[in-house]
């Protein structure tokens, strides 16, 4: 069982904090001043006012539970197959919203909903300017 | 019977299941042409009658629909190629009905075909890979797969309802009793719940058995007004209630664990003004063991997270509570990749009392209700529930 090849993200204006956040190791999160929202995905607009005017970006504590998960014993894509079996997941964030993720180091068996896990940011080699890294989570 | 929503009243005049089941000598329009053909002389229409084209598939895209008006050099009034997912089909009925009472068109044909299988499509298994598309960037990264994000939602059930692997099993060994009872399932040997759980793990919780089988294949169904189908070949089955809906991420906070079928599902009941015990079959999308007991428990066949009982000891075989895809599924009998549109054709043939060995007998009220996409992340789904004329 190797580690995931993650496959490259790639930013739009819309995400761009988010994936430089990782860059930096900081969970990066939406919020919408005029309703309060916090969101994720990150978009242009706050999903419930239609308005971008009032969007922050703050860090998360990068904390939260498991929502639901699976141990993948098959992905046939690159990257994945060889590091199958991997514990895909949504992860709750305590700041509110979901996310998917994968938590690595994790014993399969060891998986529950409702475990705590907390992010950690796997960098990435690539060929372009950008410094992105690709949030994962692990039992702890 | 007509409804607010079709005063003129909807029905299904015709409906055909292509045989296929590997074909590699044929194409997705090809299947698509033949099945146009099967339904249409089902109904006892001709080509030139349709004025309303409605399909999706798994190649079409931008301009699809208008690229299958062409291969079958159809100049229609009114076109859909709205792609949900494998519930297209289901919806695809509805907006044709809509079309119809509108005055829009008159003779609606809805078509899909695959050759999934000869193209050794890996649907479940394929995963996402690399996308240079921004909003790939929340799901490529994690390894997410079609059977993935279905076991998600099976993890989440079993730890909020005790749901366990064994009941989802009886949804498997039943979809094959009854392919067994279908000459043209593709899978027809009988397999136990030890079967089921001893089959290799893909995505855990969900076994190779509690997944779909890949296959070709393709169908059509003619929608038309009840006054015109009354006139038809065959008799009419008409459209009670219908209904659509989404779940999905939203901005993270849904209620995953209710699925579209319950926003769907009400709406049909409402519209039909009937009963759930009512129903004498129920066709439901078995893309996964896991979709069938998550359908029926938001469709409120049984509370929600009593599934798990419901479908055990031949509850939903025929015979049973709730008779469930008589056809064997898309468990057992085809899953050419969207397999909506079977869901309607059995329902049809059901109450058209067509269905030989499988038939459920004095069947009068079916619902069909299609899943597109994927439960767990994000999907749609569609209800019809349809009834003989009477
Ligand atoms: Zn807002």
């Amino acid at each position: 069982m190797n580690a995931i090849e993650h496959p490259l993200p790639f930013a739009s204006w819309e995400s761009r904090g988010f994936w430089e956040g990782a860059g930096r190791g900081e969970l990066v999160l939406q919020r919408c001043e005029a309703c309060g929202l916090v969101q994720h995905r990150p978009r242009g607009v706050c999903a419930h006012c239609l308005d971008g005017s009032a969007l922050t970006h703050f860090t998360a504590s990068g904390s939260g539970e498991i929502y639901s998960f699976t141990i993948t014993e098959q992905n046939q894509a690159k990257g994945f197959a060889e590091a199958c079996p991997y514990v895909m997941a949504y992860v709750k964030l305590d700041e509110g919203p979901r996310l998917l993720t994968v938590i690595v180091d994790c014993d399969p068996d060891d998986a529950a909903v409702g475990a705590r896990v907390v992010a950690d940011y796997v960098s990435q080699n690539r060929d372009d300017a950008e410094v992105f890294a690709v949030p994962v989570f692990r039992l702890g | 019977m007509t409804t607010t929503a079709f005063p003129r009243g909807a029905a299904i005049a015709g409906v055909y299941e292509h045989p296929s089941r590997f074909s590699p000598n044929k194409t997705e329009f090809q299947i698509m042409a033949e099945s146009a053909k099967g339904a249409l002389d089902d109904a006892g229409l001709q080509r030139t009658d349709v004025d309303g084209l409605f399909g999706a598939s798994m190649s079409m895209g931008l301009m699809g629909i208008v690229d299958l008006a062409e291969y079958l050099d159809l100049y229609p009034d009114y076109l859909d190629g709205t792609n949900i997912g494998g519930s297209s089909f289901v919806a695809h009925v509805t907006h044709a009905a809509a079309a119809v009472n509108a005055g829009l068109c008159q003779v609606a044909l809805v078509l899909y075909g695959s050759t999934a299988a000869s193209n050794s499509m890996a649907i479940g298994t394929g995963g996402t890979g690399g996308s240079r598309n921004p909003d790939a960037a929340f799901s490529a990264p994690y390894g997410m797969t079609t059977v993935g994000s279905y076991a998600t939602y099976a993890n989440l059930h079993m730890d909020t309802y005790g749901t366990t692997s064994e009941q989802l099993a009886e949804i498997a060994v039943t979809m094959r009793q009854h392919a067994s009872l279908n000459p043209r399932a593709k899978m027809r040997n009988p397999i136990t719940v030890n079967d089921v759980l001893d089959s290799r793990m893909i995505s855990r919780p969900l076994h190779l058995l509690d997944c779909c089988i890949i296959s070709d294949g393709g169908g059509a169904v003619v929608v038309t007004s009840l006054e015109r189908a009354r006139d038809l070949a065959k008799p009419p089955v008409q459209l009670l209630g219908c209904g659509e809906a989404v779940q999905h991420q939203g901005v993270g906070y849904s209620d995953i664990l209710t699925i579209a079928a319950k926003q769907s599902g009400a709406r049909a009941f409402e519209m039909a003004g009937v009963k759930h015990s009512d129903i004498d079959l129920a066709m439901i999308y078995d893309s996964f063991t896991i979709t069938v007991l998550a359908t029926l428990e938001n469709l409120g066949f049984c509370p929600v997270g009593e599934g798990g009982n419901f479908v055990s000891n031949g509850g939903i075989a025929l015979g049973g509570t709730l008779p469930v895809n008589p056809d064997g599924g898309g468990l057992s009998s085809n899953h050419p990749g969207m397999r909506g549109i079977f869901l309607v054709i059995e329902a049809v043939k059901q109450l058209r009392d067509e269905c030989d060995a499988r038939q459920v007998p004095k069947a009068e009220l079916a619902l069909a209700h299609g899943t597109g996409g994927t439960i767990g992340d994000k999907h749609s789904g569609a209800t019809l529930i349809l009834g003989v004329d009477r």
